[in-house]
């Protein structure tokens, strides 16, 4: 039988594009995305009608489209946030990643939900309406690349770019079935990426497979003079990490994250993907992570603190919504008053409490000085092991509504995520396993600064072994 | 009762690059509103900085004219606060670890005897940030206009300690510091184009009180001079409310120029929280020893040590020294003169009085002077061999301006070559002598100033070119002989 | 508690009018009470973290590129008045 070019992974799609099927595939992506769209609310904007002239099918891409998430800048295109505040706002110039995805051939079809300016974890706090989780449509997709990792899920999109500050990808593959990276700060230029948390936010890609995460990676990483904290380390072809091969690995579970809170269902699938490695001749150890439990508050001091500052640029003076007033303050006061949501508001308000005048010490700086012993508990953990293996969130998707109103529970569902943005190191999260109503379960992979070749490596190694990926939402 | 003031100022000058602080946009002044922008500059969403490598040389450059020490570790910070000229809400800038820290400058006051005085001002710090755009609140009726072509230029601030103790002093240290700027050509220190701007902190207290008074913050000072007048009349305006038993309130003042007053800004603004914290889109920077003693290498001589090499190799005093140094150009112009080889101290003279004089007559800058250092060298030198007199030379001076002839050129049109022809002045002499019995017999009986009576008739009768020193030596002579 | 809602939104330009403030309030007092939990650390000894990579000393050279973006973002904003960004009156003077 044979299957509708919209299932096809990224590698399947760059062959059938570079045999002339471009057009078919962008056609079957067009049917797909029409039919569902309504019922899963991916996407914010797409737009099929490509020129396709330019494309070189023996480009690294040939064309194949992609989708990236609403926070990412594209010349001439809007680009929002999935915000209010920033309706009708057309950037007069391409995101790094995305002259990177250019310049490999790739076609933008579209950009994908998310939380508003990437403030939540069940893509309910967009403008544009919630997403849904194609596994079930009562459920979210987890957040803020919801939008993304649905997308990918459901076939609506052969791959995605999402952004993670404290588990935007990670979290939303997990509970959509897919494959999410976050990679080292610093790894991808964060060049023409709308700023959430600066020293936290990473793109990266949201894909079907772990091979066709390593092949975005080989376009999007690699140093960008116009990022100061973008990496000089050379970047290697990481589609040669594709080896199963685990035999030499060490791989630890930290005590931290298998407690109270951490579902059941999760727990064993976990545990069982533990076991996986250690059939397949990996070490596996328990670890010590231990200030795990106090990631969450110093993640919501510090990425709110920046978050605060980075927003206070939409004030309707330059670009977006401006609600027109006599005078200058009132301005500020009325426009980002009606432009922001509520969790928008939330965070802004945290974070300017923390840095104001009395407070600083007691929060900002405390925060970022628990941070440094966060980050101390992964370089120590990897002097005995060479990747961690975790659960990616402590439950699988939740329904909508179900965490809405209480924000702090809401927060803690990235609390195996946000550790390893405070770290800055890379990590993965892919399918492990389905609850027993069906529901997909994710695991992570972290491993040290610019190991992403041994988390490609693991990975790949695990997802050829259970062939998991293969199983795909009823739609 | 009697009072003291304290001063401090902060001073901000843009840093001659060409290009801005943290992105490729041109810093040329002058360009059409808007035109020098990108999204960087403009904090579009996405973009980010990347420090200017020859900013942060220039800030350690005046760090070291100033004494300062220079950081091994720096940081940039976000300061935050909303305002239409600046575009992200917040401004980049150094808070705790700024590039120059702890530095002095001496300034030179001059007494009332004439002579002058060196008093040492602490500089606290002196660090790099980005300027903000410029608001344009009169060009229309119902809103206001925003230009960003000067959002992102890199301005250093450098502020003073509290060591200024009167509006001269003030004066003579923006005086000073310029004229380091300039030497250092990290800026011509336009105040006109915005690139030197100063705001100004004034307190009074009780002479002998240890405590401060409360202090205004002075701003829209648009010259060294306005400075001093400001601070002088809010010396005046703040003494007057402690005499009457008032209080001072501590809040920003506006100088009216046109009124000669400051003004309350009466902003209903809340108090400032700037809520400062450490730039997360810019990485720390390490500045090595090595690098430090390479750019100290590179500063070029500094006014004081020129002032003491003026005095040492010219013989020139101390007020004359400074006056030349203090403006590079005009340092510059001397010693172009001096290198022909003219008496040092005349150069000195004629360029302080009436070149000057004439540069202002003629509105123009001495770098542009018609008569250039060469031409004016060529006037003394036809002094020193007697050529002309110095009181020719001042009527030669605003011709060679008007026509930029030489002067040798001028006195050969004018006939106004000095009479040296002893012959000649004797010939004079005599005649002069023979009619004026009267007033040698009254030089002879002991009054002197009858001889002065008898040069003025010699001068006369050759049209003021005899040379006087001769006429004096022959009419003494001839009187002696008599 | 320590946090002043009033003074916080007036910092941040927010005026929470919609009826917002006291759900907001209640939220805030609430994850700064979880924030809490970090006093029980003793940190006098550690260094803060601003940065995760140990990069440092990144410049620019000093060359200019223009970049020829103005008449798009003046067409783009709000207001525009010939070649400037136009505000509401700024009213700032004396």
């Amino acid at each position: 039988m044979n299957r509708p070019f919209y299932e096809f992974t990224l590698k399947e799609a760059i062959g059938v594009a570079r045999e002339g099927g471009l057009r078919e595939i962008l056609r079957a992506l067009r049917d797909r995305i029409q039919a569902l769209q309504p019922k899963i609310n991916a996407f914010v904007r797409y737009d099929f009608d490509q020129d396709l002239s330019a494309v070189s099918s023996q480009s690294v891409v040939a064309g194949v489209p992609l989708a990236v998430k609403d926070n990412i800048c594209i010349r001439g295109k809007e680009t929002t946030c999935a915000s209010k505040i920033l309706k009708g706002h057309t950037p007069p110039y391409d995101a790094a990643v995305i002259e990177r995805l250019k310049a490999a051939g790739a076609t933008i079809l579209g950009q994908c939900n998310m939380d508003e300016f990437a403030f939540g974890s069940s893509c309910e706090t967009s403008s544009f309406g919630p997403t849904r989780n194609p596994w079930d449509t009562t459920r979210v997709p987890g957040g803020s690349s919801g939008g993304s990792a649905a997308a990918v899920a459901a076939d609506m999109a052969i791959a995605a770019l999402g952004s993670d500050t404290g588990g935007s990808i990670r979290q939303p593959a997990s509970l959509c079935g897919v494959v999410g990276l976050k990679p080292t700060y610093g790894r991808v230029s964060r060049y023409g990426l709308i700023a959430f948390g600066s020293s936290f936010d990473q793109i990266g890609p949201l894909t079907k497979t772990v091979e066709d995460s390593a092949i975005l990676m080989n376009v999007l990483a690699g140093h960008d003079p116009r990022d100061s904290t973008s990496a000089m380390q050379p970047v290697p072809d990481y589609t040669k990490s594709l080896v199963c091969d685990v035999r030499d690995l060490r791989i630890g579970l930290p005590a931290e994250y298998f407690v109270e809170g951490l579902d059941r269902e999760v727990d064993k699938s976990v545990r069982a993907a533990a076991e996986t490695f250690r059939k397949l001749g990996a070490t596996i150890k328990t670890i010590r992570l231990p200030h795990t439990p106090y990631s969450v508050a110093v993640y919501y001091i510090v990425a709110v603190a920046e978050a605060s500052s980075n927003l206070g640029r939409f004030d309707g003076v330059q670009y977006g919504l401006r609600i027109p007033t006599k005078e200058i303050r009132e301005m500020y006061f009325e426009t980002r008053d009606e432009g922001f949501g509520v969790e928008a508001k939330r965070r802004i308000l945290l974070g300017t409490f923390v840095l104001s005048a009395g407070y600083y010490e007691a929060y900002y700086r405390k925060g970022q000085k628990v941070r440094t012993l966060i980050r101390k508990d992964f370089y120590e953990a990897f002097e005995e092991v060479d990747l961690i293996l975790t659960p990616t969130s402590p439950t699988p998707a939740f329904k909508i509504g179900e965490k809405a109103n209480d924000p702090l529970a809401m927060y803690l569902s990235d609390i195996f995520t946000i550790p390893v943005n405070l770290s800055g190191i890379p990590a993965i999260s892919i399918p492990c396993g389905f609850t027993s109503s069906g529901l997909p379960i994710g695991m992570q992979l972290a491993a040290r600064p610019f190991q992403e070749e041994l988390i490609f490596r693991a990975a790949y190694t695990f997802e050829q072994e259970t062939g998991i990926y293969k199983t795909k939402p009823k739609l | 009762m009697s009072y003291e003031s304290v001063i401090g100022l902060e001073v901000h000058v843009q840093l001659g690059t060409k290009s801005k602080l943290f992105c490729p946009c041109s810093t040329e002044f002058g360009a059409e509103p808007n035109r020098h922008t990108c999204p960087v500059c403009l904090g579009w969403p996405g973009s980010l900085p990347v420090l200017n490598e020859e900013a942060l040389r220039l800030a350690i450059k005046v760090g070291l004219a100033l004494n300062c020490h220079i950081a091994e570790r720096l940081k940039f910070d976000r300061k935050n606060y909303f305002y239409p000229d600046l575009p992200k809400a917040y401004q980049i800038s150094q808070y705790d670890m700024p590039v120059n820290s702890k530095g002095w400058l001496m300034i030179q006051m001059r007494d009332e005897n004439g002579g002058v005085h060196q008093k040492k001002i602490g500089i606290t710090r002196a660090h790099l940030e980005e300027d903000a755009g410029k608001l344009l609140h009169e060009e229309v009726p119902d809103g206001t206009l925003v230009d960003y072509n000067r959002a992102g230029i890199p301005l250093l601030e450098i502020v003073s300690e509290p060591d200024l103790s009167s509006p001269e002093e003030a004066y003579e240290y923006l005086v000073s510091l310029k004229a380091i700027l300039q030497y250092l050509e990290v800026s011509d220190c336009d105040m006109e184009k915005g690139r030197l701007r100063c705001d100004a902190n004034v307190s009074v207290r009780k002479s002998g009180e240890v405590k401060l008074g409360t202090k205004t913050e002075i701003k829209n000072l648009n010259s060294f001079r306005a400075v001093q007048k400001a601070l002088a009349y809010e010396i005046r305006r703040q003494t007057e409310i402690l005499d009457s038993k008032g209080r001072v309130v501590q809040e920003t003042r506006l100088w009216n120029e046109d009124r000669g007053q400051t003004f309350s800004m009466r902003s209903k603004e809340e108090a400032h929280d700037y809520r400062y914290f450490p730039e997360p889109d810019l990485v720390p920077f390490t500045i090595s020893r090595q690098t430090v003693e390479d750019i100290r290498r590179t500063l070029p001589e500094l006014p004081a040590e020129r002032v003491e090499r003026f005095k040492k190799d010219y013989g020139l005093g101390e007020y004359d020294a400074l006056v030349l140094v203090q403006d590079r150009k005009s340092a510059h112009y001397y010693e172009e003169c001096v290198r022909e080889k003219v008496s040092p101290k005349m150069a000195s003279n004629w360029i302080q009085s009436e070149l000057m004089a004439l540069l202002k007559l003629h509105k123009a800058a001495i770098e542009n002077s018609p008569v250039g250092p060469k031409d004016l060298a060529g006037l003394i030198r036809l002094i020193e061999n007697n050529t002309i007199s110095g009181k020719i030379a001042k009527d030669v001076l605003p011709i060679m301006f008007e026509t930029r002839k030489s002067a040798e050129d001028i006195i050969k049109e004018k006939n106004w070559v000095q009479v040296t022809d002893t012959r000649l002045i004797e010939e004079i002499a005599d005649r002069i002598l023979a009619a004026n019995p009267q007033s040698v017999a009254t030089f002879k009986a002991g009054k002197k100033q009858a001889l002065g009576h008898l040069v003025g008739q010699i001068m006369k009768e050759t049209q003021g070119k005899a040379n006087p020193k001769l006429v004096n030596e022959i009419l003494l002579k001839k009187i002696a002989k008599s | 508690m320590e946090f002043n809602i009033d003074r916080i939104a007036e910092l941040a330009r927010l005026n929470l009018k919609s009826g917002e403030k006291e759900k907001l309030e209640k939220d805030l007092e609430s994850i700064l009470g979880y924030v809490k939990k970090l006093e029980s650390l003793e940190t006098s000894q550690v260094e803060p973290t601003s940065h995760v990579l140990d990069l440092e000393n990144v410049f620019r050279p000093d060359t200019v590129k223009s970049t020829e973006i103005q008449e798009e973002v003046l067409e783009h904003a709000p207001s525009r008045h010939a070649k400037f960004f136009k505000v509401p009156k700024v009213v700032e003077k004396e």
